[in-house]
């Protein structure tokens, strides 16, 4: 535990010095694409307050000068598969981020979409004494949480104070200064294999590369794709990535749940490819260019060439199949991902939240007709979320797909306050027995 | 059909190219390449064309040659030389301590040392010199005036009424219209001997002169041996007041010596031995002998 706290204060460290040179990138590594972006970090200082232009949701300081997508190899399920391929995936995005910014990156941001994330409720209550708390107090708070047993080969990616209590004072977001006797804090912590960091990190350092930070891609995503008062208010969202589906749920701006389907677009395509016998590289054409998953009658007269496979047989080449017949094959796998999810979200008590918002984002939130086969299984609040708008964004990274390359982008400039973000605890130090011995001499005589 | 064992292009760059393009774009290395390299590259051309004597020998007369060349243009020759305001033996003074031989660049003519020379002339106040176009050194002589004529041990000198020394002349008799100074540091009182002179002009036909004492005080010389002693200071209200009194009483006409002005509030009357003998014996006849 000590040890991932000490790694996660020097990626701390390391961001730091990252923005002390102004220079950031954020790289996702997904599993249908490598997005790599640089991030020039301006300071408070880039607009006055009589541009009009306001620190809007924290954009206002960084600005992204290089931009750089390819096509990812060897990740499967958002987890490296294969490490020598998935490094030349990386080197090539951040090489093209690099020259289009002219500038060199030496600290990156990840993000891990796989891994299994595994969402934890952590409580910890201490006395503070009827005094004004203070930053030590609100680290021993935290330390006092009762780690669960999440096993020997997980580590921890996320451990967010989420809600503070004094007394009977709840919800305070910094209870620093207030008076009180007992201070409780409830943290949600999510962890993941750590073989699956550590092989992301290998994969980093073979690039020369400097992590200055993980995070959980359903975390950034949300960043980006729920507007302020979906966060506040609480919703799911949901990044139909390639190989793996994350969620979230965001209460009071607070993450208070992730989780992962192993499932995602390189399914459907798979699909494709099996059903109609084709390559996967033409499925994936087919269902970019003519998916869906509403049919009507006029698909079933809307006849698609599967063409492009150059086998040498005549026949075989010339092969089409209605759209009707694509969607058909298309439906059942989207249907299961978002059966699958929702059984996650009710698992994790979604239904008993006040507000039941659910965005959908990830590239594979642009099937057509998603709108209208989503609130049939997840319920009517239901929408499809692009992410924020940022400066300086190539066009082309707009998409649903950039969701959480632009949430990394956020999460960079303005990161939430993380368990390892505050003092450490200086526990039993002398002065403090010593105080507890007059404290109780006062109680008694 | 595809041809085999040639599979897609692969996109990604190779490890070393991948770092060379790091390498590139590092601030340092890139400074390095944009301006170091060339800046290096000139400096070494440099040092490499230099290290050789002839050449730098080369170039160096290469260079006087090229100054050379420019300087000794038609434009640049000065042809002769005009001198103002002097007359005709001061400006061959002039001429024979300004040794040019014409036509010489005005590059090699330096304007403020030959000033400095005609200027250190006794008779010259003051001298421009400037180069007019055409070719011509143009010197602008204001000539000291003299005002007084002064006997010293080497002889007599004509002075101006500043004290400066103008020329030297054989015998009283070339400037007599000039008053006469005489005695050691006479011509540095020069100006208080003007307004004596000015101040005596009752007195012109039979002033002879003016004596300086000690190098501080005037005595008046006339003819007949008289003599007017003024005090250093104020001098010229003695000599005022010693006029005055002889304009009321005819002082100066008769058998007076010498008329001591040198305490102002007690003047004193020499007479003549002979004036004192016979004033001596009037007395005795108006008192009466014993």
């Amino acid at each position: 535990m000590t040890d991932l706290y000490q790694s996660q204060r020097a990626m701390r460290a390391m961001r730091k010095a990252a923005m002390q040179r102004g220079v950031i990138a954020v790289l996702d590594v997904g599993t249908s694409k490598v997005a790599c972006l640089v991030l020039r970090i301006d300071g408070p200082d880039q607009f006055r307050a009589s541009d009009g232009v306001g620190p809007m949701a924290g954009q206002g300081t960084f600005r992204i000068v290089g931009a750089a997508t390819t096509r990812s190899r060897g990740v499967r399920f958002g987890e490296v598969d294969t490490m020598p391929e998935t490094e030349r995936a990386i080197r090539t995005a951040v090489q093209g981020a690099q020259k289009m910014a002219q500038i060199r990156v030496d600290h990156v941001i990840a993000t891990l979409s796989g891994g299994d994330p595994r969402s934890y409720g952590l409580a910890g209550q201490i006395d503070v004494g009827g005094g004004p708390v203070t930053e030590q107090d609100v680290a021993r708070c935290m330390a006092a949480c009762d780690v669960p047993p999440f096993g020997e080969d997980r580590e921890v990616l996320h451990a967010q104070p989420v809600n503070f209590a004094l007394d009977h004072r709840s919800g305070m977001g910094d209870p620093r200064g207030h008076m009180g006797n007992t201070l409780a804090c409830d943290m949600h912590l999510l962890t993941v294999d750590s073989k699956v960091v550590a092989s992301l990190i290998h994969c980093l350092k073979r690039c020369d590369l400097e992590l200055a930070g993980v995070a959980s891609s359903s975390y950034v995503s949300a960043i980006a794709s729920l507007v302020e008062d979906e966060q506040e208010l609480g919703a799911a969202c949901v990044d139909l990535g390639g190989g793996a589906t994350g969620l979230s749920i965001f209460m009071k701006k607070h993450m208070i749940f992730a989780d992962s389907v192993r499932m995602g677009g390189d399914n459907i395509t798979s699909d494709i490819a099996k059903g109609l016998q084709v390559s996967l590289s033409t499925a994936e054409r087919l269902k970019t260019l003519h998916g869906g998953v509403v049919a009507t009658s006029m698909d079933d007269r809307e006849m698609i060439a599967l063409g492009g496979e150059e086998t040498g047989d005549w026949d075989r080449d010339q092969r089409t199949a209605s759209r009707a017949e694509l969607i058909g094959i298309m439906r059942p796998r989207v249907e299961e991902i978002l059966e699958e999810v929702r059984t996650r979200l009710d698992a994790a008590g979604f239904e008993h939240l006040p507000s039941q918002q659910i965005v959908l984002t990830g590239g594979s939130s642009q099937i057509p007709g998603l709108d209208h086969l989503a609130p049939r299984i997840l319920g009517q609040q239901v929408r499809i979320g692009r992410p924020l708008r940022v400066a300086g964004l190539p066009e082309k990274a707009t998409g649903a797909a950039f969701a959480s390359a632009v949430g990394l982008c956020l999460f960079a400039a303005h990161p939430q306050d993380e368990w390892w973000d505050f003092e450490i605890p200086t526990d039993g130090y002398p002065a403090r027995s010593l105080r507890r011995a007059v404290k109780w001499f006062k109680d008694n005589w | 059909m595809s041809q085999v064992g040639q599979g897609p292009r692969d996109p990604a760059p190779s490890r070393l190219a991948y770092r060379l393009q790091r390498l590139m774009l590092t601030p340092s290395v890139r400074r390095g390449f944009v301006f170091g390299l060339p800046a290096s590259i000139m400096v070494l051309i440099g040092v490499l064309a230099l290290s050789d004597q002839d050449r730098r020998d080369a170039m160096g007369l290469w260079w006087q040659q090229v100054k050379t060349e420019i300087q000794s243009r038609e434009e640049f020759m000065v042809k002769l030389m005009a001198i103002d305001g002097a007359t005709p033996d001061i400006s061959e003074d002039i001429r024979e301590i300004l040794p040019l031989d014409f036509p010489m660049s005005s590059f090699d003519l330096d304007l403020a040392q030959m000033q400095a020379t005609v200027a250190g002339l006794d008779a010259v106040e003051r001298a421009d010199l400037r180069i007019r176009p055409g070719g011509v050194l143009h010197i602008q002589v204001q000539q000291r005036v003299p005002a007084l004529v002064w006997r010293n041990p080497r002889g007599l000198d004509l002075v101006d009424g500043g004290g400066n020394r103008v020329s030297t002349i054989l015998q009283r008799g070339a400037r007599p219209d000039l008053p006469l100074i005489i005695g050691r540091g006479a011509d540095r009182a020069a100006a208080e001997a003007l307004e004596l002179v000015a101040a005596a002009e009752p007195l012109n036909a039979r002033l002879r002169g003016l004596l300086r004492v000690g190098e501080r005080r005037w005595t008046v010389v006339l003819d007949r041996g008289q003599r007017i002693l003024l005090p250093e200071r104020a001098p010229v209200g003695a000599l005022e007041q010693v006029i005055a009194v002889d304009e009321a009483q005819d002082l100066l006409a008769r058998e007076v010596r010498l008329v001591d002005m040198r305490n102002p509030r007690r003047p004193t009357v020499r007479l003549a031995p002979e004036a004192a003998q016979s004033m001596r014996q009037i007395k005795m006849i108006e008192l009466g002998d014993d």
